[in-house]
């Protein structure tokens, strides 16, 4: 059995707290009138000795037309104020959702990467199914949190959802035509069915594999195996809705196909890293004594893998909207280039370059440190990717990385560590009666 | 190298693995062992040094990529800066994406190619070449440790045969 080890338990409550207390500020610094708004980002400028920030937030307004197209001729300085307000008030509201799901979908791509296992019967990863499911456990908290800020975004808390105000959607035929599908109780609805499908198959597949422990014959592991297979057909379908609907609807005049399967590839590399993570902590703390660097190797081969993937998928995205350079898809990555061109960047090395010459030695994927280092950066650059996907659409150039997103960061990721340490210390790390244990424990690549 | 070589044949690679431990233990060069298939561990059971031929690949994927960012600067940007479709081809970065499919073949390309080359002169393996098969029933089910003699030649055969040969020879090697 897993004991919590105090340091870490206070470490996340000090995360926790920290966290909580820049987030306040960033809502409490939040402008709420117009004249307010006006004010931060004259201060802004001066620091920046420069007129460029209000040419950019009018481009910015005239490409996304987020707000008040109609309403342009006849007071362009007024939208535009309204506008910039509406992306300052946003910001604490971006920076708890970004970071809210980040964490949630490293615990849902745990959950995938645990179901492919199980359905794809290896022989390698049984003794890593504790650990798995220690993180998969943020689920339900993770979960319910990102529903919460959806309910409280379609009950006009903020602005991070465009079509979710009437207002626009009267003055934009775009969003009309799109008002069957991007509806809020039709979304909530939809949100809801995902989370409860995705977290029962969570609790039912845990309860199943610690049954498997107690009983004496294979039944349980059997009917586990149905269900994760059964569960990679629904999550498939649900996560690609679920892209759409939390993050490409962020940006509701623009629409890409393979959207879906880029957000996955995101949340498939980042739990696959927080895998690695934290079997190599609970192994230099001395748990998981079975555990070998063969399994450490297979973790970064996976991470290494997944994230050349990622990096196919991204730029499968960005070279054919950037090749056909449609007008209404391009602005996208006009928005990103022109306003969020080191996150943008930035992203692309963490998340692909850093991992290919880091992880590309076999012999380095044994190395604790040298897998540990390499996650983190991955870790971070999946972080930048969310921002990347989230902010433009919600606080355009008036982005920074400050006191609500690190607030964020360090609250979530503290109450990540929380939940899933603690889920940890309520099952023996070693599964007993796997069927594959015993490859697993001589598991040597 | 010995011009009198011990032949000693197994038909279990288990065995053979045990054999070769032994015959290591007992600090005797074995000069070459054939299989009709790969055996795990072999390697490592005879001390061969690891291969070094996924370092050649990179080295020569990266050629392959400067071939393709040379030749695509070159031809699109430098020589005939034409405007095609309205792409900027006024810098390579600017016109960078739409390279990226040629990059990318082009460093696997090079990296699988010149890495099987690679392969074949450093295992000197090409058509026509006379096969060296000290036994033809080393590519069916029998494996076959061989040992330079000098002058031990009876210590060496009951040795072998102690770790389970079935078949000890004698015999001058001819390539």
């Amino acid at each position: 059995m897993y004991t919590f080890s105090n340091r870490l338990r206070i470490g996340s409550f000090i995360a926790m707290a920290l966290g909580a207390i820049l987030l306040v500020i960033g809502f409490v610094s939040a402008p709420s009138t117009v004249e307010e708004a006006k004010a931060m980002v004259a201060v802004h400028e001066e620091g920046h000795g420069g007129g460029h920030a209000e040419a950019a937030v009018e481009s910015q307004g005239e490409e996304q037309g987020h707000g008040a197209q109609a309403s342009h001729e006849e007071g362009h300085d007024a939208s535009h104020d309204t506008h910039l307000l509406h992306q300052l008030q946003n910001r604490p509201w971006s920076a708890l959702y970004v970071a809210a799901f980040f964490f949630f979908m490293i615990s849902l791509g745990v959950l995938a990467f645990y179901a492919i296992q199980r359905a794809a019967q290896a022989g390698w990863s049984p003794l890593l199914f504790r650990v798995m499911e220690g993180i998969t456990g943020y689920l339900v908290p993770g979960g319910i949190i990102v529903f919460v800020i959806l309910v409280l975004s379609s009950l006009h808390m903020n602005h991070l959802f465009v079509w979710m105000d009437a207002d626009t959607v009267a003055h934009d035929e775009l969003l009309q035509g799109k008002s069957g599908y991007l509806s809020t109780t039709f979304f909530l609805i939809r949100a809801a069915l995902f989370l409860g499908g995705w977290i029962f198959y969570r609790e039912y597949s845990r309860k199943l594999s610690l049954a498997q422990d107690a009983s004496d014959d294979n039944s349980n592991f059997v009917k586990n195996f149905r269900w994760s297979a059964g569960f990679l057909v629904f999550y498939l379908v649900t996560e690609s809705m679920m892209s759409w609907d939390w993050i490409m609807s962020l940006d509701p005049h623009w629409f890409s196909t393979l959207f879906g399967w880029y957000v996955f590839a995101s949340m498939f590399v980042s739990g696959i890293t927080v895998i690695a993570m934290v079997t190599i902590y609970l192994k230099s703390r001395g748990y998981l004594e079975n555990v070998n660097n063969s399994h450490i190797h297979d973790l970064a081969k996976f991470m290494f893998g997944i994230s050349i993937f990622w990096t196919y998928l991204w730029f499968s995205q960005f070279m054919l909207i950037w090749y056909a350079d449609i007008p209404e898809e391009v602005t996208y990555y006009i928005a990103r280039f022109q306003d969020y061109k080191l996150p943008f960047f930035g992203m692309l090395v963490m998340n692909f370059v850093f991992p290919l010459l880091v992880l590309m030695n076999s012999d380095y994927k044994r190395v604790n440190w040298f897998v540990v280092m390499a996650g983190i950066v991955v870790l971070a650059g999946h972080y930048l990717d969310i921002f990347n996907m989230v902010m433009p659409a919600t606080v355009g150039d008036q982005w920074y990385i400050g006191l609500p997103e690190i607030g964020g960061v360090l609250f979530f990721g503290g109450l990540f560590v929380f939940w899933v340490f603690t889920t940890l210390t309520k099952a023996p790390l070693q599964p007993k009666r796997n069927p594959f244990i015993e490859e697993s424990k001589h598991f040597h690549y | 190298m010995a011009s009198k070589v011990i032949q000693a044949l197994y038909n279990d690679d288990d065995v053979l693995m045990h054999a070769v431990k032994k015959v290591r233990a007992e600090h005797h060069h074995i000069e070459e062992v054939y299989t009709p298939f790969p055996v795990h561990g072999l390697d490592k059971a005879m001390g061969l040094a690891g291969t070094r031929i996924a370092i050649t690949s990179f080295m020569y994927g990266c050629l392959g990529l400067t071939v393709a960012i040379v030749m695509m600067n070159y031809i699109m940007i430098k020589d005939w800066p034409q405007d095609i479709g309205g792409k900027p081809s006024f810098s390579y970065l600017e016109n960078m994406p739409a390279f990226v499919p040629i990059m990318f073949e082009l460093t696997v390309f090079f990296a699988a190619h010149l890495m099987v080359i690679t392969f074949y002169l450093r295992s000197r393996m090409w058509p026509f070449k006379k096969a060296e098969n000290p036994d033809k029933r080393t590519t069916d089910d029998h494996f076959l440790m061989e040992i330079g003699v000098h002058d031990n030649e009876k210590e060496l055969a009951d040795l072998l045969w102690e770790t389970g040969a079935v078949e000890v020879k004698v015999t001058e090697k001819e390539f």
